[in-house]
């Protein structure tokens, strides 16, 4: 049994001109311990349909599904109190931007107890044992004096740290990385990326990687999703989707890397794909 | 100095004074401590460097938004003097810059072709009809066209941004583009249009451009010439092709190992890698 399988999931927002399809009729699942990347330019729904898991998005939009399942059980059936004490337990989510989302009037170690208190009901020492492991578990250095700190008072790429340690606080079986890496830089990238499949690793979670960097795909990725204007263009393992692409976009999106620039110019998406959301015939999506 | 040089920096620096409190003494931030380069005509030095390393400080000494502490700076062979109020109309005109955010450096207020009329309205004595026509030229020239001309910058892409970003910056036939990471906000395919975009004008225009970019593979792209900023300083200077074969500097290399790799070896050995792991297990 999968993980989390989704099917047939479709998101609308409600626009001046209609409905408007953010995500149209996709599927995907993921494995117990398997790396499953999503790929896709901005407004390609990659967020969305996670959010749409998540049960994140604003109540205006309209979220249909054959089933989402997580564990066998139907996370759109549940009730609400139950679908909370689910997420940020068994599913945990990073967000891109690592300042912005973590609350600047608190410290980040009540942040961090906050999640321990809410779902495994920790007393106060424990709480605090366990934070300090968390933080050690994240490569932060001196936990104990951290714990004290605002968000402000730390670099983008702690800050990513404290959010990964938030996510795995309760050893997620379902981690959501939300672009964990963009806002930061190269080599700061590596050190978050490295931290994250070592952890996904030991702890055997499933991990969802959302992205727009094939450099990112191809460092940590099982299984790829390409996404394009709300529609799967293309599932592969990511071997077969570097070496053999099928649809017609994940092709135009490879040629478009610079670093496989041939002559003086590069190759634009248009040259291999004409801009229509209709997956390749002969693509298994 | 040859007759081919376009740009000459000498020794700059910058520093940026922490104002003291009551209690707190005065605090001085070396942003930029001493760099030195030269750039041939029609080529493009690309400038390397993790966030706070200064690179963005340089092009802003470069294009006279701020004025180095000391140092010299000399375009197209003359010693620019950058004291406020000193600096001549010809120099500014030489100099224009395209900035990251295409969101951010268009007032929003502003119709597309007010934003290109506006450098020539300013520097020269043109008619509004003669405005009018040289924005249309523009217009084409990056690819965009005279129906565009009367659009505000909210029903435009980020892509079609930065290209009306590019358009302004060359109203006034430059010879020096300084562009600050100009594609890092864009997506993969839009980003390959803008970098081709880039080389075309320079084609057509002979200009030079100093490229500041934290993305390397842009850079291995794009660059003649490439300087690697750590810390305010220029910790290495070369070639495209030396930096990248044969790099120096020990914060190059791990510059370079911390970059993805998306080509199907590194891909392959990956893998192996995890299957070991998972076999030892």
């Amino acid at each position: 049994m999968a993980l989390l399988q989704i099917d047939n999931l479709t998101v609308e927002f409600e626009t001046a001109t209609g409905w408007f399809k953010a995500v149209d009729g996709v599927s995907m699942s993921v494995e117990k311990g398997e790396v499953l990347a999503i790929v896709g330019e901005s407004g390609s729904g990659k967020s969305v349909a996670m959010l749409a898991v998540m049960g994140l998005l604003p109540w205006t939009a309209k979220i249909t599904a054959d089933q989402m399942l997580f564990e066998g059980r139907d996370i759109q059936k549940i009730s609400p109190a139950e679908r909370r004490k689910l997420i940020g337990k068994d599913i945990a989510m990073i967000f891109q931007e690592p300042i912005a989302s973590l609350n600047p009037c608190f410290t980040v170690g009540f942040q961090i107890e906050e999640v321990l208190r809410i779902h495994l009901g920790l007393d106060k020492k424990e709480r605090r044992a366990r934070a300090i492991e968390l933080f050690k578990q994240v490569g932060l250095p001196n936990p104990e004096e951290r714990l004290n700190h605002f968000p402000h008072q730390m670099s983008g790429g702690q800050c990513q740290r404290v959010m990964i340690a938030i996510a795995i606080a309760c050893n997620p079986k379902l981690l959501i990385a939300d672009e964990p890496t963009t806002a930061l830089d190269v080599t700061i990238q590596k050190q978050i990326l490295d931290l994250i499949m070592s952890l996904q690793a030991k702890n055997g979670m499933g991990l969802i990687m959302i992205t727009h960097d094939m450099g990112v795909v191809a460092e940590t990725a099982d299984r790829v999703v390409v996404q394009y204007k709300g529609r799967k263009m293309e599932e592969a393992d990511v071997l077969s989707l570097f070496e053999s692409p099928k649809s017609n976009y994940t092709k135009a999106l490879l040629a478009a890397l610079p670093e496989n620039a041939t002559g003086d110019r590069l190759t634009t998406v248009s040259a291999f794909f004409d801009g229509n959301p209709e997956p390749t015939p002969g693509v298994s999506a | 100095m040859t007759e081919n040089t376009m740009l000459e920096v000498r020794d700059i620096k910058r520093d940026y004074e922490l104002p003291g409190g009551l209690f707190k003494p005065k605090k001085i931030i070396h942003a930029v401590k001493g760099v030195s380069f030269k750039l041939e005509r029609g080529k493009t030095l690309a400038i390397v460097g993790e966030s706070g390393c200064g690179k963005s400080t340089l092009a802003r000494m470069i294009t006279f938004i701020d004025e180095p502490t000391s140092g010299d700076l000399l375009i197209d062979g003359k010693k620019v003097d950058t004291r406020p109020g000193h600096l001549t109309q010809e120099m500014r005109q030489k100099v224009q810059i395209v900035f990251q955010n295409p969101y951010g450096s268009l007032n929003p207020r502003q119709k597309i072709g007010d934003v290109l009329g506006e450098p020539l309205a300013i520097n020269t004595g043109m008619s509004a009809e003669e405005r009018r026509h040289r924005a249309n030229e523009m217009l084409k020239k990056v690819g965009l066209g005279p129906e565009h001309y009367n659009r505000y910058p909210h029903m435009f892409s980020g892509g079609q941004r930065q290209r009306i970003a590019i358009a302004r910056a060359l109203m006034m036939n430059p010879k020096l583009l300084v562009l600050d990471e100009p594609v890092s906000a864009l997506d993969l395919s839009v980003q390959a249009q803008v970098l081709n975009l880039l080389a075309d004008l320079q084609d057509e225009f002979g200009l030079t451009y100093v490229f500041i970019s934290h993305d390397l593979s842009v850079v291995r792209y794009i660059a003649d010439e490439v300087m690697v900023m750590y810390f305010g300083e220029a910790v290495e200077y070369g070639t495209r092709d030396e930096v990248f074969s044969d790099p120096k500097h020990e914060y190059t290399r791990t510059l370079f190992a911390a970059t993805p790799r998306a080509d199907i070896e590194s891909i392959r050995a990956r893998i192996a890698r995890k299957n070991a792991a998972k076999a030892v297990a």
